[in-house]
């Protein structure tokens, strides 16, 4: 194994992470100010990835795209949030599971209706697609390589916002003491629903940026669903620098994972079995990891104990 | 006492009698042609209509109910597996038990029929396959209610390998995802294939995101790639492959080219060898008929699973032309007979209900502006499969 093939791996690692930070900031924040378990997350992923799909295939435009995306996603989870979830977060976490869960199937229903069964073509724009040349040798996707940038600048720019503004103040208040905020004045409705529609838009974005590489289909969601929450439990819920982490931790695991675990028992095991044995292990380590951080910190790796 | 006696024999005769009468009405009945009312079926359909992989059942439904159009013996049951098989079990008992159907079909993926067929099979339901043709129910698991109207597994994987040698291709990368279809696909392809193995991947199943996949491929030094990823998991490969700038054949089967995706693939697909038992261009009776009526149908082009629910279906109601299912000996004769027009030109059965056809090597064109597959060589003649020495019915 080079070392070029290694880094190279780090790097696809690094991307899928981020693109895992993405979808988990706005699933973090929900579950930390509001308490809300939002299943419907993965939804509001594919709904940025149709809205590109749609609007890129009218326009010719994917930067049109990326900005329905955003706005597709952001509508969609303010309606949500008025509509239904609002209604929710005085329930217990069953009654939200539930509801939340319904809105999966009706959103995943709806774009059926709109789209249909087949997946929608989404591509990368022409100036990002090939590669692009890094140092010892390493061929790596530009369009990958825009994700990472466009991932550590949302990072920066979320940190910046929780921790240098108003807004930020006061969501980290509706953290620890929403009864308390509400009563200095703040509306705490609006609130939510303006933290709901961030979280909404930023999955929207996700979905749209991964779509052009994979596929945009119905039910794409519920798979990044899942990492997601893994990536929070992870991290400690509520925190965005626990998504952040934790979303970084994941990628790489499950990258290297499926790369090295392979190669390592293909040492001292016949080439079938080795696949067999590391394919099935590698599926397994982000469950594992998430065993282990939960053993040694019950709370996640920044999760606040006091709760 | 002795009339008594004699009140006795008379009742014992008369029921002598009547038993006589009975059995001769019986065997009359019997004797008699088949009442219309016999060619009826009820079938019970389970395939994948939501979630991931929604495209398949649905054109595989759309392919079986186009085919029955105007038949009014066979009753259609359809309900939605959602590529679970523990809802797949469940649909299959509902059907059975409280639907009370004769016939189960649909099922798209390996493992789900790995979970309802043989339970259903042995309860005395007849099973025809659409699309999985897992090699455990090919070989020692066969079944004499089980017929796979479709192919057996490794088949279109075979017929990529005997392309790559062919082509001469002598290091290939091969990859596919990690459950029993899977397996099948790079037993098949290494059957026939000569060459050596540049590297031998097994990724998850539903995987989207194949980065470390092809940085492997990259740095494997390898001549061809050869992948089995079948639905959206292969819409993803071909856009990351030709994204990632490495310029090497690649060959598969027609599972990741099939017309219901090929449109989002896009111009990554252009070109690319893939291989399959059907093809919109094959010229036959029956197919130029079927292609132009699920075109006035449903207007869209057909994939390779609507061709094959559309001959499953045909197959079902050439059976039934003939027999009952209730006379479940005759009817299994009668479907192992396979005649009925294929759209594939040439099909029978072998004696493990797994079908003898010819593999086609297919090539990505675009019509228009619509990307599509024509035929370019055949790849497998008359091809069997490779485990009915196995299979003792």
């Amino acid at each position: 194994m080079s070392i070029s093939l290694f880094l190279e791996q780090v790097l696809n690692g690094l991307q899928f992470g981020v693109m895992l930070f993405l979808m988990s900031a706005g699933l973090t924040l929900v579950f930390g100010v509001m308490g809300l378990i939002n299943l419907a997350h993965g939804s509001l992923y594919m709904i940025g990835a149709f809205a590109a799909a749609a609007i890129a295939s009218w326009t010719g435009s994917f930067w049109l795209g990326l900005v329905a995306s955003l706005m597709a996603a952001a509508i969609a989870g303010v309606i949500v949030e008025i509509v239904i979830i609002r209604r929710l977060y005085k329930r217990d976490h069953l009654d939200q599971v539930l509801a939340t869960f319904a809105l999966i199937l009706l959103f995943s229903e709806a774009m059926r209706w709109i789209f249909g069964a087949f997946p929608l073509f989404l591509d990368v724009p022409e100036i990002l697609s090939g590669t692009l040349s890094l140092p010892l040798g390493i061929e790596y996707s530009k369009y990958r390589m825009m994700i990472i940038v466009v991932g550590i600048l949302i990072a920066v720019g979320l940190f910046s916002l929780i921790s240098k503004t108003r807004l930020g103040v006061r969501i980290r208040a509706g953290e620890s003491d929403r009864e308390m905020i509400a009563a200095l004045g703040v509306d705490i409705s609006k609130l939510y629903t303006l933290v709901f529609a961030l979280g909404a838009a930023l999955a929207g974005l996700a979905g749209a940026m991964v779509g052009a590489i994979q596929s945009v289909e119905v039910g794409m969601g519920e798979p990044v669903l899942i990492l997601a929450f893994v990536v929070i439990v992870i991290g400690g819920i509520g925190s965005i620098k626990g998504a952040l982490v934790g979303a970084i931790l994941v990628g790489l695991t499950d990258t290297l994972g499926r790369f090295l675990l392979p190669s390592f028992f293909k040492i001292f095991l016949n080439p079938s079995s080795a696949t067999d044995i590391g394919s099935a292990l590698s599926s397994m380590m982000i469950y594992i990891l998430m065993a282990a951080v939960l053993i040694w910190k019950p709370s996640g790796l920044f999760g606040n104990n006091a709760k | 006492m002795r009339i008594l006696l004699t009140a006795l024999n008379m009742f014992w005769e008369e029921q002598k009698v009547k038993k006589l009468i009975s059995m001769f009405a019986l065997s009359a009945v019997i004797a008699l042609p088949v009442f219309a009312d016999d060619h009826k079926a009820k079938v019970g359909m389970i395939t994948t209509l939501s979630g991931g992989g929604s495209g398949l059942g649905i054109d595989v439904r759309d392919g079986f109910l186009l085919a029955l159009k105007g038949n009014n013996d066979i009753e259609v049951v359809i309900e939605d597996d959602q590529r679970k098989p523990d809802i797949a079990v469940q649909l299959a008992d509902k059907m059975i038990q409280s639907e009370k159907v004769d016939i189960l079909t649909g099922i798209i993926w390996s493992n789900l029929a790995m979970a309802v067929v043989p339970a259903a099979v042995n309860q005395g339901k007849i099973y025809l396959s659409p699309n999985a043709g897992p090699s455990a129910l090919a070989g020692a698991g066969c079944h004499k209610n089980y017929f796979n109207v479709a192919w057996q597994n490794d088949n279109l994987h075979e017929a990529a390998g005997g392309y790559a040698n062919s082509e001469g291709y002598k290091n290939s990368f091969i990859m596919a995802p990690n459950y029993p279809a899977g397996k099948d696909a790079l037993t098949g392809y290494k059957r026939f294939y000569e060459g050596e193995l540049a590297g031998e991947i097994y990724t998850k199943l539903g995987q989207k995101d194949y980065a470390a996949e092809i940085a492997q491929i990259r740095a494997s030094g390898a001549d061809s790639v050869f992948f089995f990823l079948p639905g959206g998991m292969g819409i993803g490969f071909m856009k990351q492959f030709a994204q990632s700038g490495i310029d090497l054949p690649v060959v598969g089967p027609a599972f990741s080219f099939d017309q219901g995706i090929l449109q989002a693939v896009g111009a990554a697909a252009m070109g690319v060898k893939n291989t399959s038992q059907w093809s919109k261009d094959l010229d036959n009776d029956a197919n130029v008929k079927f292609v132009a009526d699920f075109q006035a149908e449903y207007g869209r082009l057909p994939s390779l699973y609507a061709s094959q629910g559309y001959d499953t279906a045909n197959l079902l109601a050439s059976a039934l032309k003939t027999t009952s299912v209730n006379d479940q000996d005759a009817f299994r004769k009668a479907l192992k007979k396979a005649d009925f027009a294929s759209t594939r030109g040439s099909f029978s059965f072998d004696t493990n209900n797994h079908p003898i056809q010819d593999i086609y090597v297919r090539e990505v064109i675009k019509e228009g502006d619509i990307f599509t597959n024509k035929i370019v060589a055949t790849g497998l003649k008359d091809r069997s499969n490779a485990y009915v020495s196995e299979c003792k019915m």
